[in-house]
């Protein structure tokens, strides 16, 4: 008899069995993460898309019959006095008008959050805990109620208009509230604290002594900050340009409170659709196109990213 | 064992107790008065609880989704026909309770409807403009405040972003009917509306304080809206446009898939009642429905301007009705267009 007819399974079946048992345990315990990827990411997903392509319903809901409509809509629409196909030129603007100021928005945090970043990690190390504590307190309070706050800070008789009356620098209040100053402001305010968090992150891991080393090189400040720092925080920027653009893009509260109203942005038109223009499917298509393009800036931040990594 | 038999039972009939007084009242904001329901509870022993809307779309929307848990609602008359329409009514006949002798005739036999089989009166109103007098004193009964402003009020307006009422508004300026679907007078209306917008401050609802405070000075408001800014800066009035204005009532039905029936129509005989009703318009401002209601208002409601209509504006009312699909589709056109 020889050693190996004595144990009752072949050489590495126990392994084999192991393994499979484990691959098994592995997909049992994913199992409640991807029920709630294809529950609540993929079917609504889903959904979109197949509303996307029906015919919309006479009060709201669909009708079950195939239509283009929905998308070609967004593109370009009848003209509904002389019936000629023309660019859907007030989509498009609409769109323009979030895709611009999503990014006046990311300009502007970023020119402010970036010192901000700075400031809090050159802190001694005790200290930098309480400042970022400060950069979070916002995050306690619903957008909503920080939005009104910005609201009583700007309206004609709030608290900088009351001010620069008070000093003489103005004779009558400045009209702030319901300009696109008042949209650019709230939204600034509103996502400053995701740019500074991802640059904070950034600046923290940051060798100084690369600083000290190019400063030894006689790089002046602006090219030690150009040439060193800068290089070596992007990954950080990008993280936070990423994180205040994304959202901006489909802003809903703070543009309505602020802007007045009076002007729409994106997701206040998908809004329109689901509401009192009861176009459903075009509603759908908007959404998915302002998917797509959140998509597209994340793939781009993926590739320069991954570009960078490479070169390093 | 028994001890826990004891308790299951009494958690049991306590459950059931309690679901058996409830009711859920799905309402437009800011619009019941607090002071009914603590009547209402306090008579009948049933718990409610308000859940507010900010527009009937969203509420026609919302109760379509299905898993509301919603017993009443209350849609302007335009919205109406749909929700019956669209099977989300129950036929609750309140023209067979007890206090509809109390309903005032003229909203009995309702183009939305007939006879009442499913609505009880809310409140009714009428949508038009509204000034601050202090900055502008020329006339204000004529949709010309937001259409073609005069240039004391330029970049002050508010107009309310409620699609039907400016759309009709607007229409009815250039001498159409309300939805009304003749292109070369919606191209005007379109003109008209993109032209003016340039002189707008904002679209924007829920603007009481912000006129009290003249962070606004005109607009297109709702009447009883505009009354209780009067309360709060006297300088505020409210104008009739000769032009035309919508004049609209909200009315209360229960939904067909409503699991607390019984306490729903209750609810409605109720609010038939000319006390309770006055009380309803005492806290929101608007008229109601109900015969001898006045006997019980505030001294205030009988002879405010912004709820008796002058008579010489009487007739430029218009009940409007449910524009058609294909007329809904274009002005939602004209909609993006004036928002873009």
């Amino acid at each position: 008899m020889s050693k190996q007819a004595e144990t009752p399974f072949p050489p590495g079946a126990l392994e084999r069995e192991a393994e499979i048992a484990d691959t098994r345990n592995r997909w049992l315990l994913s199992l409640p993460a991807i029920v709630i990827i294809v529950c609540a990411a993929a079917g609504p997903l889903l959904v979109m898309v197949v509303y996307s392509f029906l015919t919309p319903g006479d009060y709201g809901n669909v009708k079950w019959e195939f239509s283009l409509d929905g998308w070609t809509n967004t593109i370009v629409q009848r003209d509904i006095f002389d019936d000629t196909l023309i660019w859907a030129d007030a989509h498009l603007s609409i769109f323009w008008r979030s895709f611009s100021l999503s990014l006046i928005t990311t300009i502007l945090t970023l020119i402010i959050g970036v010192p901000t970043a700075w400031f809090v990690a050159t802190q001694p190390p005790g200290r930098r805990e309480f400042w970022l504590f400060l950069v979070t307190v916002p995050f306690w309070t619903n957008l909503l109620v920080r939005t009104i706050a910005v609201q009583e800070l700007i309206r004609s008789e709030g608290v900088i208009n009351l001010i620069l009356l008070k000093i003489g620098i103005i004779d009558a209040p400045i009209q702030m509230m319901f300009t696109d100053f008042a949209i650019g402001f709230g939204m600034t305010y509103v996502y400053l604290p995701l740019m500074v968090l991802p640059v904070y992150a950034a600046v923290d891991k940051l060798d100084f002594r690369l600083v000290e080393a190019a400063h030894d090189l006689y790089a002046g400040r602006w090219t030690a900050f150009r040439r060193v720092i800068l290089p070596l925080i992007k990954p950080g920027i990008i993280a936070g340009s990423i994180l205040v653009f994304v959202p901006c893009l489909g802003a809903y509260v703070t543009p309505r409170v602020l802007g007045g109203g009076k002007n729409l942005m994106f997701g206040n038109l998908i809004e329109l659709q689901f509401g009192a223009g009861r176009n459903w499917p075009l509603g759908a298509a908007l959404s998915l196109m302002l998917m797509t393009a959140v998509m597209v800036a994340l793939i781009f931040y993926v590739r320069i990213t991954s570009r960078e990594q490479a070169d390093g | 064992m028994k001890k826990l038999a004891i308790t299951a039972s009494a958690l049991a009939l306590a459950a059931s107790g309690a679901f058996a007084q409830e009711l859920n009242l799905y309402n437009w904001g800011n619009y019941t008065n607090p002071k009914l329901i603590e009547k209402f509870e306090a008579e009948t022993g049933i718990k409610v609880t308000i859940t507010d809307f900010d527009s009937n779309d969203t509420a026609l929307a919302k109760v379509k989704a299905g898993g509301h848990g919603f017993d009443l609602v209350v849609p302007s008359h335009t919205y109406v026909p749909i929700w019956i329409s669209e099977g989300l009514l129950m036929e609750s006949r309140p023209d067979q309770m007890e206090n509809f002798a109390k309903v005032d005739p003229q909203w009995v036999d309702v183009e939305w409807d007939p006879g009442r089989h499913y609505t009880v009166p809310w409140q009714w109103g009428t949508t038009g403009v509204v000034v601050n007098t202090k900055y502008y004193d020329g006339d204000i009964n004529t949709s010309a405040i937001f259409l073609d402003p005069p240039d004391e009020l330029k970049n002050k307006i508010n107009v309310v972003p409620e699609m039907g009422d400016v759309m009709a508004l607007a229409v009815m300026y250039h001498g159409g009917e309300p939805c009304s679907d003749d292109r070369e007078l919606l191209k005007q209306v379109r003109d008209t509306l993109v032209e003016a917008k340039q002189h707008w401050l904002g679209m924007d609802y829920g603007n009481i304080e912000k006129f009290a405070k003249e962070d606004m000075w005109a607009g297109v408001n709702w009447n009883g809206s505009t009354f209780r800014m009067r309360l709060a800066n006297e300088n505020i009035a409210y104008g009739y446009p000769k032009e035309g204005y919508p004049v609209w009532m909200d009315s209360v039905a229960v939904l067909k898939d409503a699991q607390n029936v019984d306490e729903a129509k209750a609810f409605q005989n109720f609010i038939m009642d000319p006390e309770n009703a006055a009380m309803i318009s005492e806290f929101a401002r608007y008229a109601n429905g109900i015969k001898g209601s006045e006997a019980f208002m505030p001294e205030d409601m009988k002879t405010a301007p912004e709820i008796v209509i002058p008579e010489e504006l009487k007739p430029a009312g218009v009940f409007n009705s449910t524009c058609p699909p294909a007329t809904q589709a274009l002005y939602t056109r004209i909609w993006t267009d004036l928002q873009k």
